[in-house]
């Protein structure tokens, strides 16, 4: 292992997964708990990225979190708007935003698709000077976007046991329930969409301050690489469960999913194929179970078909 | 309590699926009536239920529920003060969520409570939640951090029942909550439906394919037909019928359709 892994790689998985682990808490809020497929997350990530960037900037770069929240939600306000209040399939009301977004974020970008960050501070580089560094030495970075994820999850798992919480959580599980229980879905799932945005967003202005540098494609195929990551987490930890152990297994499937990244890169599978790889990783994940169950059942079959023929030979 | 005025609803106007499911229909329900509601498949009773509900607004006529016109009200906000059970006993509760966490949504119907977007259930909620669950006399007290979709559908029944009535409602629907369930479930969940709709003196609509529960429970019989109320029955003339009188009736209104009606006696 120690050939292949060495430390600093070990550091970078660590970092972007915990980074990445925000989108996958998003998806985790959409896709699992308000059961909506929402497709708003690759343009949402990019609006963080640019908004974030943009902050940062002009050297604010805890305003730049800020910023790219707020930005995140307003774009989950809007795929929630169309699908609750305009009669939009939810599907295509995220396509529609995301679609809309590129324009949005490449203005944002001052039509540049390309942002650099060189020489401005970030929550990264004011921790290389302060105290975070004079403490954990290289490991501040992951301290850092530790931190910031274990913030996340904590008011996460607080905020999903409250009466709005729960509320969310039942729009997901049982809407007709939901409305006879006197909750109005459409400010469940405003709410929900919103939150799950806002972390989404969030996570690409981490993105932009960590690789000092704001891109207009970095949010291409986001929902895919997240899912995976969403995916590997329901898998190891299950689907079922407390709140908190559902949101632990999502982040460490997103670290996970980082280190399975970085072992494809050391053993040079080339970076450009690392989308293909993601794309396949979520359809073995989700086909598998299926698909163990129909091999079972031929299976079956099989022997069945087999037996009645030994019955028919002999007679 | 509830009184509806003249109301139709017609599902796929103007296509050759067209259903005129509700015809000028009109009810008067007194505070604290409790009416049973017979009637053939396609009669009409959940969609009245539905429109009593909110699940659709009517096409015409109105509804007002203590005086009030509820007409145009949303699903969501009628729900504060009517309580719907339907025959599947999956509808009322979220599977995947705890039996306290159920409650605690129930409890959400409470004037009270709206403002408590950030509470967390308490252990004073906690408290209330188990002694009304033990009233259920199913165990479910101890049982409260389980998530619902472990229970069976009787258990999930009576466990709605509670959230419905958690806070009294105004008017309780109850659309053959009892028919899914084994009989010996039906006779406990129909006793528990009996004795909390007494003891809180909830206005309730009842609808049963059983004659015999349909004359001996509550203080009033409503024969549905054709998305009308054809028959309607109380006080003596109601503790006179017999079963056979009832299905006389029914055969008048439903005519030959009767003889492949699911189930009719019992």
């Amino acid at each position: 292992m120690s050939g292949i892994f060495t430390v600093s790689i070990f550091q970078s998985a660590l970092e972007l997964g915990c980074i990445y682990a925000l989108v996958a808490l998003a998806l985790f809020i959409s896709f699992t708990i308000l059961n909506i497929a929402d497709l708003t997350t690759d343009g949402c990530f990019t609006l963080g990225c640019a908004v974030g960037a943009m902050v940062t900037l002009s050297g604010h770069p805890f305003l730049a979190l800020v910023a790219a929240l707020i930005s995140g939600a307003l774009a989950g306000f809007i795929t929630a708007f169309l699908q609750t209040k305009l009669g939009v399939e939810s599907i295509l009301a995220g396509i529609i935003v995301n679609t809309g977004l590129y324009t949005i974020n490449i203005a944002v970008m001052g039509f540049s698709s390309l942002i650099n960050l060189f020489g401005c501070d970030t929550i990264f580089s004011l921790g290389k000077d302060g105290v975070p560094y004079m403490i954990f030495g290289d490991w501040y970075k992951v301290i850092t976007v530790a931190f910031i994820v274990a913030l996340i999850a904590l008011a996460l798992w607080w905020f999903l046991g409250t009466t709005l919480g729960m509320s969310i959580r039942a729009t997901g599980d049982n809407t007709e329930m939901v409305k006879s229980s006197s909750i109005n879905p459409t400010f469940t799932i405003t709410v929900g969409l919103c939150l799950s945005n806002s972390l989404t967003g969030l996570s690409g202005c981490l993105i932009a301050q960590y690789q000092k540098s704001a891109d207009i494609n970095i949010g291409t195929g986001m929902v895919t690489l997240s899912l995976a990551a969403l995916i590997i987490g329901q898998t190891l930890i299950g689907n079922k469960g407390s709140t908190i152990r559902r949101i632990l297994g999502t982040i460490l499937g997103s670290v996970l999913y980082r280190f399975i990244v970085a072992i494809a890169l050391r053993m040079s599978v080339p970076a450009e194929a690392l989308k293909l790889v993601s794309a396949i990783i979520v359809a073995v994940a989700i086909a598998a179970p299926y698909v163990r169950k129909k091999a079972a059942l031929k299976k079956r079959e099989f022997v069945n078909y087999r037996d009645n023929r030994e019955v028919k030979e002999n007679a | 309590m509830l009184k509806i005025d003249n109301i139709s609803k017609t599902f796929n106007p103007g296509t050759v699926n067209e259903k005129a499911a509700l015809t000028n229909l009109s009810l008067d329900l007194k505070d604290g009536d409790f009416a049973t509601i017979v009637g053939s498949n396609g009669a009409g009773k959940s969609t009245m239920f539905n429109a009593i509900a909110g699940t659709f607004i009517v096409d015409a006529g109105n509804i007002y529920l203590d005086g009030e016109d509820i007409t145009f009200k949303k699903e969501h906000v009628r729900s504060k003060v009517i309580g719907h059970l339907f025959q599947d006993p999956l509808k009322g509760t979220a599977p995947n969520m705890t039996i306290e966490e159920n409650m605690a949504l129930a409890y959400l119907r409470a004037s009270h409570s709206s403002g408590k977007l950030f509470s967390r259930i308490s252990s004073k909620d906690k408290a209330r939640f188990r002694e009304q669950l033990s009233l259920l006399g199913m165990g479910l007290e101890d049982r409260m951090k389980n998530p619902v979709g472990l229970l069976s559908g009787g258990q999930r029944q009576a466990l709605t029942l509670l959230m419905a009535t958690f806070v009294t409602p105004k008017l309780l629907l109850l659309d053959e909550h009892t028919a899914a369930l084994d009989p010996a479930t039906a006779e406990k969940v129909l006793e528990l439906t009996k004795s909390i709709v007494k003891e809180r003196g909830i206005t309730c609509l009842m609808v049963t394919h059983n004659m015999h529960q349909a004359l001996e429970v509550g203080n009033r019989t409503l024969m549905m037909n054709a998305g009308k109320i054809v028959f309607d029955t109380s006080g003596e003339e109601r503790a006179s019928l017999t079963v056979n009188d009832l299905l006389e009736k029914f055969k008048v209104g439903a005519g030959e359709e009767l003889d492949n009606d699911r189930v009719l006696l019992s």
